[in-house]
C-alpha cells in the first residue's frame, strides 16, 4: 500500500516535469533549439506570479492571467530580438547564448528578490485533500496533473489542427519552402518561444504553489525537464507527459527506500534509459 | 613568379617573437616566490589554474565540437579523489594529484560511452545531469563530510614542506605547472596526428568522416584526456583551497560558467583565445568584485554581445585584422610577392 501512494505521488510529480519539460519539447521540436535558460524562466515566471499575487492581493491561480501573457511577451522578444540571431548548423551560438541568459536571470533574480526561499501562498488549496478507497490524494497535485494533461492535450491540438500548428510543422520540416510558401521563418519561431514560455509560466505558478523556491534552482528544474523530454523521445508530447511519470516515480520510490536517494534515483533511470533505449521511450524525431 | 619561388612554413615572426616572450614571461613567473607578495601569489595561481580549465575546455569545445556544461564533474571528482586518497589510503598528495587524474580518466569511459549518445546541445545538458550524479554520489559519502564537507588534515598539509612559506611556493608552482603543462599539451596534442583529425572534424565534420577519420573514436579520446587532465587541475585546486565539499566541488557557475565565459570572450577555437580571456576575465573581476551579482550580469551580458557580433572573441577579432597566429599551428604560403609586404 505504501509502494503504491509512493507510485501514484510519483505520478502526480510527473504532472509538475511535465509541465517543465513541455516548453522544451516544443521549442526543440519547432527549432532544434535547447535552451539552457528554461530553468531559470521557470523560476523567473514563479516570481513573477509571486508578485502579482501580492500587488494584487489575489490568488497565485489568477496570478496566471497576468504571467501567462507577460511571459509570451518575453518570449516572443527574445526570441526576436536575440535567440534568432543565433540559430543555424552551429549548435555553439544557442547553447552559449542561452547559458549566459541563465547566468543573467539568475543574478538578476538574486538582486530583486535576494536569495531567501520564497513561496505563494495559496491558502486551503495546498493542503486540502480527498480520499480515493484507502489513499488520500492531495488537490494540489490532481490538479496540477490535470492541468499538465490539459495543456499537452492544447499543445497537441494546436500542433495538429490549427494554422499556426501547421506554419510550425512547415518550418520545422524544411524552412527555406516554409519561407517560400509566405511563412515568416522570424516570426513563426518568435510565436512558438511565446508559446513555450507560456507553458512555463503555468509551470512556475504551480512550482511556487508546490514548493519555496529561489533564484538558484532553476539549474535543477531544467535538468528534470530535459529528463523528461529525452525519457518520452524527442519532439513527442504525449511521450513528454509519460517521461515526466517516470522521472517522478522513480523519485518518490528512491525517496521510500532511502531520503537521499531521491534525486539520485531519478537521474540513475534516466541514464539507464538513456543506455536501454538512447532515442528514448517513445521518439518521433531524431536530434 | 614560378612555383620555385613558393615557401610553405609552419612558424612566423610573430610566433618566434611570441615563443621567445613566453620563454622570458614563464622563468619571471617561475620566480615569482622572490618578487611577489603572498596574495598576488595566490590570485596568479588561481588564474593559472583557471587558463588550465579553460584550455581544457576549448579543446573539448572549440576544437571537438563536444560543448559541455557538466566539467564540474571531473573538477569535482578530482578534488574529492585527493582528499580520498590522502586521508584513507595516506597517499602522498603530489602522488594523489596524478592517480585523480588516471581514475578520472578510468570513470570518463563509461560516463562518455552513454552521453555520446546526445547529440549536440542535448549532450550538454546530459553532462550536467551527471555533473549531479557525481554531487550527489559524493553528498552520500559520509566519511568525507556528506553534504557539508570536510577539511584536509593538517598533518598532510604539513607533509608537503614544513615552513608556510615553502608550502606557498609549493602550491604556486604546481598551478603554474598545471598551467604551462597544459596549454603545451593541448599545442602538441593539436599539432599531432590526431590533432590534425580534430581540426579537419572542427572544420568540417562530413569531409573529415569522408577521408577516413573516425570522428567519434577521435572526440571520445579528446573527452577521456580532458577528464583526465580536468580531475588533476580540480585537486590541484581544492589542494589550494584545503577544504572541500559537493557545492563548491561540482558548482555549475565556479567550474564552468566562468570557464566557458573566459572562452567565448577570448576566442573559441584557439589557443591564444583562453589567455587572453582568462587574464580579461581576472581584470574584470579584480575590478568589479565589489559589486557582487552586477558583475556577473555584466559577464554574462558581454559574452551573449561577443557571441552575437563577434563569435571568434577578442582574439578572433585580432586575428583576422593582423593575420597573427602566435602559436604555429597552420601553415602558410610565402612567395616573393608576400615577402615583400611583410
Amino acid at each position: 500500500m505504501e509502494w503504491l501512494n509512493a507510485v501514484i505521488q510519483g505520478s502526480l510529480l510527473g504532472g509538475l516535469y511535465a509541465l517543465f519539460a513541455a516548453g522544451l519539447s516544443l521549442i526543440f521540436g519547432v527549432m532544434r533549439l535547447v535552451n539552457i535558460a528554461h530553468g531559470d524562466l521557470i523560476v523567473l515566471a514563479a516570481y513573477l506570479g509571486l508578485t502579482t499575487s501580492i500587488a494584487l492581493g489575489v490568488h497565485p491561480l489568477l496570478a496566471l492571467v497576468v504571467a501567462v501573457p507577460a511571459m509570451a511577451a518575453i518570449g516572443y522578444g527574445l526570441q526576436r530580438g536575440v535567440l534568432n540571431q543565433t540559430l543555424g548548423d552551429d549548435i555553439l551560438p544557442p547553447l552559449l547564448v542561452t547559458f549566459g541568459i541563465s547566468v543573467i536571470l539568475q543574478n538578476g533574480l538574486l538582486e530583486l528578490y535576494t536569495a531567501d526561499p520564497r513561496k505563494m501562498d495559496a491558502g486551503a488549496l495546498e493542503t486540502a485533500s480527498f480520499a480515493v478507497g484507502d489513499l488520500k490524494l492531495g488537490v494540489l497535485p490532481v490538479l496540477t496533473f490535470a492541468v499538465a494533461v490539459a495543456v499537452i492535450g492544447g499543445l497537441q491540438w494546436i500542433f495538429y489542427r490549427t494554422a499556426l500548428g501547421r506554419a510550425f510543422r512547415a518550418t520545422s520540416d524544411n524552412q527555406e519552402i516554409a519561407q517560400l510558401m509566405g511563412l515568416n521563418k522570424a516570426h513563426v519561431y518568435g510565436l512558438a518561444m511565446a508559446l513555450a514560455l507560456a507553458v512555463t509560466a503555468v509551470a512556475g505558478i504551480f512550482l511556487g504553489i508546490r514548493t519555496s523556491f529561489d533564484p538558484s534552482i532553476g539549474g535543477g528544474r531544467l535538468i528534470f525537464g530535459f529528463e523528461a523530454v529525452i525519457i518520452g523521445g524527442l519532439g513527442n508530447l504525449w511521450g513528454t507527459l509519460a517521461g515526466g511519470v517516470i522521472l517522478g516515480v522513480a523519485q518518490t520510490v528512491g525517496a521510500k527506500i532511502d531520503p537521499g536517494w531521491q534525486l539520485l534515483s531519478g537521474h540513475i533511470v534516466f541514464l539507464l534509459i538513456l543506455a536501454v533505449r538512447p532515442n528514448g521511450l517513445f521518439p518521433k524525431v531524431t536530434g | 613568379m614560378s612555383l620555385q619561388d613558393l615557401k610553405v612554413s609552419r612558424s612566423s615572426n610573430a610566433a618566434r617573437i611570441a615563443g621567445a616572450i613566453a620563454v622570458i614571461v614563464l622563468v619571471a613567473l617561475v620566480a615569482a616566490p622572490w618578487w611577489a607578495g603572498r596574495a598576488d601569489m595566490r590570485l596568479m595561481s588561481e588564474l593559472f589554474l583557471y587558463l588550465a580549465l579553460a584550455s581544457l575546455w576549448n579543446l573539448m569545445a572549440g576544437y571537438a565540437g563536444l560543448v559541455s556544461v557538466g566539467q564540474q564533474a571531473y573538477v569535482g571528482f578530482g578534488g574529492y579523489l585527493l582528499f580520498a586518497l590522502t586521508i584513507f589510503s595516506g597517499v602522498d598528495p603530489l602522488l594523489a594529484v596524478v592517480a585523480a587524474g588516471g581514475l578520472g580518466a578510468l570513470v570518463s569511459i563509461p560516463v562518455a560511452m552513454l552521453l555520446f549518445r546526445l547529440r549536440g546541445a542535448y549532450f550538454a545538458i546530459g553532462t550536467w545531469v551527471m555533473a549531479e550524479v557525481f554531487r550527489l554520489v559524493f553528498a552520500q559519502i559520509g566519511a568525507l563530510g556528506g553534504g557539508s564537507g570536510t577539511s584536509l588534515p593538517v598533518g598532510i598539509v604539513k607533509s608537503l614542506a614544513a615552513s608556510r612559506s615553502g608550502r606557498e611556493s609549493l602550491s604556486y608552482w604546481l598551478a603554474l605547472a598545471a598551467a604551462a603543462g597544459t596549454v603545451v599539451a593541448v599545442y602538441l596534442f593539436l599539432r599531432s596526428r590526431k590533432g590534425l583529425a580534430l581540426t579537419a572534424i572542427r572544420d568540417n565534420e562530413l569531409a573529415a568522416r569522408s577521408l577516413g577519420i573516425d570522428v567519434w573514436r577521435t572526440k571520445f579520446i579528446v573527452y577521456v584526456v580532458t577528464a583526465a587532465l580536468t580531475a588533476m587541475v580540480g585537486a590541484l585546486i581544492f589542494l589550494q583551497k584545503l577544504r572541500i565539499s559537493p557545492d563548491a566541488a561540482f558548482s555549475v557557475n565556479d567550474w564552468t560558467a566562468f570557464v566557458i565565459f573566459i572562452v567565448v570572450i577570448g576566442g573559441i577555437g584557439t589557443l591564444e583565445g583562453p589567455i587572453i580571456g582568462t587574464l580579461v576575465f581576472f581584470a574584470l573581476r579584480e575590478t568589479m568584485a565589489d559589486l557582487g551579482t552586477i558583475y556577473l550580469l555584466v559577464l554574462g551580458l558581454v559574452a551573449i554581445v561577443v557571441m552575437l557580433k563577434a563569435p571568434k572573441g577578442i582574439w578572433g577579432f585580432i586575428q583576422s585584422r593582423f593575420d597573427l597566429q602566435l602559436f604555429p599551428l597552420g601553415y602558410r604560403v610565402l612567395g616573393n610577392l608576400t615577402r615583400k609586404d611583410n
